[in-house]
């Protein structure tokens, strides 16, 4: 059993206060997403856990023992770094074992532990090579290895496939999936890029500004953002936002003008909206649709990314807003066009000026 | 919603592995300190009191006695003045020639490699071993290859070190010290960026512009350098006269280091050599002031 | 004219004048190394002899000179043993300032670079005396000491620089993997920075052995370098000019190997990083 509970983690620097108070749970086995903008803390907050740096104060505990001042390698855990960190003056044998020689194993089991991650990883023809000589995905994953050799409570992942290309990229991507579906440890897994963190997590944690914003399953994030950031965060190409007037408000539903003077109904808990509040709308590419016949709004095409599968099409609306459509790869839509677009209400997101999200009256469920 | 954080706490300094690192810089200090500070305190002490080896009696305080006959001396003005011409000479005819051979050196040919090889050799010889290569089997009036060369061109021989003995030490130092700017030089060019100059072309600018507009305002700061660190060696050159001219005939190659020198070794006057060893790290911390400045500008610790 | 062919008459050109400026720089070590292969007679020979059958001779010459080995000797020994003392004293200090700053870090620095203005002649006075007094005239220890000093700010300042450029990641790996400071100086920290730290050594050594004030000043005959003994063929008597080109020949290949080697280095070195 391998659990990671933080208790008003914080980290002040002489400057500036980086973590403002993190309290977090992690679960046996789980695959934990850090994931925000750059400078929300998100690395800070994995080496904090690493014991790289300091903890101003809160608890860090690991299976419940408190581990504030133990030093990095006493804490159970391995570290996957950004640029990998390989030791470059060692073979990939070496670099695997160099923990257990520094730990007195003797030799003959050192050797035999990195043939048997090596032969996880599939690095076996590699293991008397020299770091240089390897491609950015080996180097990768001679780094898992050197982890993995470990056999560590809890792994950390600080953006390990950020310097690699996008084609292999994704591929390492479903590797360190299929990798945590056999080892089944506990994995905290830093990242700025939301389709690793979607793709990946059990759970996301989504940080802005050294405090968590929400923490949640994937689907969880997509569905049901606590507040604007993350429903903005989460999502390519992001959430559409417009700043609407709320002209009618009962138990089921509030009705709200768009600034070209359309209205719509979103089936939200009235909660504290009342008539001539102005709220935002949130509504996801992926929701809006062009149609004719059920047309809410119309605006003119002003740009038209046709990615072959799917395409995207940016329209200007009467109000000045601008909005991102998600069709098919083989729509007939042209630059200038004018388009009729449907905006679904059951599809939309209504936030209150403060930036937090109305509930909606009935949750949708996550998976069907 | 909280704002987003300017500062991105990876770069921070943090050292959770505190080492006491007083114990490890203080020796190094330690030694620079006492090095710097000693000698130059005895020679300011010197310099203020009448000590001469040879007539151990005459000593005591002096006051500015000895600043006062040097600087009334000729010798004192002549050998700055030799100085100045001296490094004065070396620093244009190296960072000119330099400059040229970076420029060619940095283009593709072949061969390269080994010719840049070839052209910085002369930096690695010892300057005693420069200084008599160039004195005995070059510029040697009766068995010396350039007597030979102009002999041969009905030119009649010349004797270097007798009739143009400054531009023959001159001749030999810039040999020496060519390849370093050369070397220095060519580093700087090789990290122009590529781009511009592609952009330059694009505008329309030929090699001479590229060169006027682009590569030696790149060059520019390299150069700043390059002159500091060969002035200040420069105020020093000591083995080139010592071999070849023995700072003669009379005065002529006579520098402030050669001067100091016989001043103290031949003389014995401690006193007088010492006033004249201050003129020189005076000479030398006008220039050093610069230098600190600009590398100061690029260490970031 | 083509585009293609005023490219191949510029590349012509420029190879040999590239060439060209090459060989008039290094003739004249040419011409010393070919002497040293000649009689003394052809030496002084008119017109020049290129064409002889070379000897080794003053090589011989040289080698049966006692003297000549304990010079050689003495230059090895004194730029060997200054780089050595000088890298026991600067690896601690670049490490501490590499990995643990603080605010006096960078002033300790630049300071240290501001010893390496200070002109010889400036101090020469009151060395001479120190060292007439305290019996360290024309010994390897009092130059060995010299040396240390004067190019301990530049080893100090490139192993700093070589510290800094490791990959602050690459000790944060090892200090995960359970290295304790000093498992992790001498098993990641040294072995990365190896090269570094072999061509800052290089580049002392260059400096101590070419070095031609001091040991001019400071020693005569027991510990006397090379550079020292070169300085004696200066007397109209010792106008041996095929031997002086044999020791001069010997004196100078290592360094000048060490020398190509190193260039790189050379230039971070003497720059002060000023230029890279």
């Amino acid at each position: 059993m391998s659990t990671v509970t933080l208790r008003d983690i914080r980290k002040r620097y002489t400057d500036a206060d980086v973590i403002k108070g993190v309290d977090l749970d992690i679960n046996d086995g789980e695959f934990v997403v850090f994931v925000g903008p750059s400078g929300c803390g998100k690395s800070t907050l994995l080496r904090m856990i690493a014991g790289l740096e300091e903890i101003t104060s809160g608890d860090l505990l690991i299976d419940s023992d408190r581990m504030n001042d133990v030093p990095p390698d006493k804490r159970g855990l391995a570290m996957v770094f950004q640029t990998y960190a390989l030791y470059p003056h060692m073979t990939v044998a070496e670099n695997m074992a160099f923990s257990l020689r520094l730990a007195g194993v003797p030799k003959a089991r050192r050797h035999e532990r990195a043939q048997d991650v090596a032969r996880i990883l599939q690095l076996e023809p590699l293991l008397n090579r020299k770091p240089r000589a390897l491609s950015g995905g080996q180097r990768q994953r001679v780094a898992i290895g050197r982890a993995l050799v470990r056999n560590p409570k809890v792994f950390l992942f600080d953006e390990p496939l950020s310097n690699l290309d996008a084609a292999l990229r994704v591929q390492m991507r479903i590797e360190l999936a299929s990798l945590h579906d056999t080892l089944k440890s506990t994995m905290i897994y830093v990242t700025h890029d939301q389709v690793e963190a979607m793709t990946l997590a059990d759970k996301i944690v989504v940080l802005q500004g050294g405090v968590i914003e929400q923490v949640g399953s994937p689907l969880d994030l997509y569905h049901h953002p606590h507040n604007l950031f993350v429903a903005g965060f989460i999502g390519s190409p992001r959430m559409n936002f417009l700043t609407v007037t709320v002209t009618d408000v009962n138990s089921s539903a509030t009705t709200v003008k768009l600034p070209g003077g359309e209205t719509i109904s979103i089936p939200v808990q009235p909660r504290n909206l009342a008539v001539g509040d102005r709220p935002t709308l949130g509504i996801r590419p992926e929701h809006l649709r062009f149609d004719r016949t059920n047309a809410t709004i119309h605006g003119e095409v002003k740009v038209v990314e046709r990615l072959g599968g799917e395409t995207f099409a940016y329209v200007n609306l009467p109000g000045g807003d601008t909005m991102v459509v998600k069709t098919d790869g083989d729509t007939p839509v042209q630059l200038h066009d004018q388009v009729p677009i449907y905006l679904n209400g059951d599809r939309c997101h209504l936030f209150d000026p403060q930036g937090m999200t109305i509930p909606r009256a009935e949750l949708r469920p996550l998976t069907v | 919603m909280s704002s987003t954080l300017a500062v991105k706490p990876h770069n921070t300094k943090t050292s959770k592995r505190q080492v006491a690192t007083l114990p490890l810089v203080a020796p190094s200090v330690l030694v620079l300190l006492i090095w710097m500070i000693v000698p130059l305190l005895m020679t300011l002490w010197f310099s203020l009191q009448r000590y001469n080896l040879l007539n151990p009696a005459n000593t005591g305080f002096a006051g500015l006695n000895n600043y006062i006959s040097l600087l009334s001396t000729s010798s004192l003005w002549i050998s700055i003045f030799n100085t100045l011409v001296l490094v004065g000479s070396v620093l244009v005819i190296t960072i000119a020639l330099g400059t040229l051979l970076a420029v060619l050196f940095n283009e593709e040919f072949w061969g390269r490699s080994i010719a840049r090889l070839l052209a910085i050799a002369p930096f690695f010889v010892m300057p005693t071993v420069s200084a008599l290569i160039w004195k005995n089997m070059l510029m040697h009036p009766v068995n010396g290859l350039f007597a030979f060369v102009t002999r041969s061109l009905g030119l009649g021989s010349i004797d270097w070190f007798a009739q143009y003995p400054m531009l023959s030490v001159i001749l030999i130092v810039s040999w020496e010290w060519l390849p370093f700017a050369l070397l220095i030089l060519l580093t700087a060019i090789q990290s122009l960026d590529h781009e511009q100059v592609e952009a330059a072309r694009m505008d329309g600018a030929k090699s001479t512009a590229i060169f006027r507009f682009i590569t030696l305002p790149h060059l520019g700061r390299a150069i700043a350098v390059l002159a500091m660190i060969e002035m200040i060696f420069f105020l020093t050159i000591f083995a080139e006269i010592f071999v070849t001219t023995s700072g003669g005939p009379g005065l002529a190659t006579t520098n402030l280091a050669y001067f100091i020198y016989l001043r103290a070794l031949f003389e014995f006057d401690v006193g007088g050599a010492s006033a004249a060893g201050l003129i020189a790290v005076i000479l030398a911390n006008i220039v050093a002031i610069f230098l600190m400045r600009l590398v100061a500008r690029n260490l970031d610790v | 004219m083509s585009s293609a062919s005023s490219k191949r008459y510029r590349y012509l050109f420029v190879t040999v004048l590239g060439w060209l400026a090459a060989a008039l720089l290094f003739f004249p070590i040419f011409w010393m190394v070919l002497t040293s292969f000649k009689t003394e007679v052809e030496a002084i020979a008119l017109p020049p002899k290129l064409f002889f059958q070379p000897t080794f001779e003053n090589y011989i010459t040289i080698q049966e000179r006692a003297d000549y080995f304990s010079f050689a000797m003495n230059s090895i020994v004194i730029s060997v043993g200054s780089t050595l003392l000088a890298l026991i004293l600067a690896i601690p200090a670049a490490y501490a300032m590499a990995f643990f700053p603080t605010k006096r870090t960078k002033g300790t620095l630049l300071w240290m670079l501001s010893t390496k203005m200070l002109p010889p002649v400036g101090v020469l006075v009151p060395i001479y005396l120190l060292f007439r007094d305290s019996n360290l005239l024309d010994t390897r220890i009092g130059l060995t000491i010299i040396y240390t000093l004067i190019n301990l700010p530049i080893v100090v300042w490139m192993i700093y620089t070589f510290f800094k450029d490791v990959p602050k990641d690459i000790l944060e790996a090892g200090r995960m993997d359970g290295a304790s400071p000093k498992q992790e100086v001498f098993h990641v920290l040294m072995p990365l920075s190896l090269p570094g730290i072999a061509s800052t050594a290089l580049l002392a050594i260059i400096l101590s052995w070419n070095e031609a004030f001091w040991s001019l000043n400071l020693t005569t005959t027991n510990a006397a370098p090379l550079t020292t003994f070169i300085a004696s063929f200066s007397s109209p008597q010792g106008l041996f000019w095929a031997q002086l080109s044999a020791a001069s020949t010997l004196a100078i290949a290592p360094i000048l190997i060490f020398g190509w080697l190193s260039q790189r280095q050379l230039v971070r070195g003497l720059t002060f990083g000023a230029v890279k």
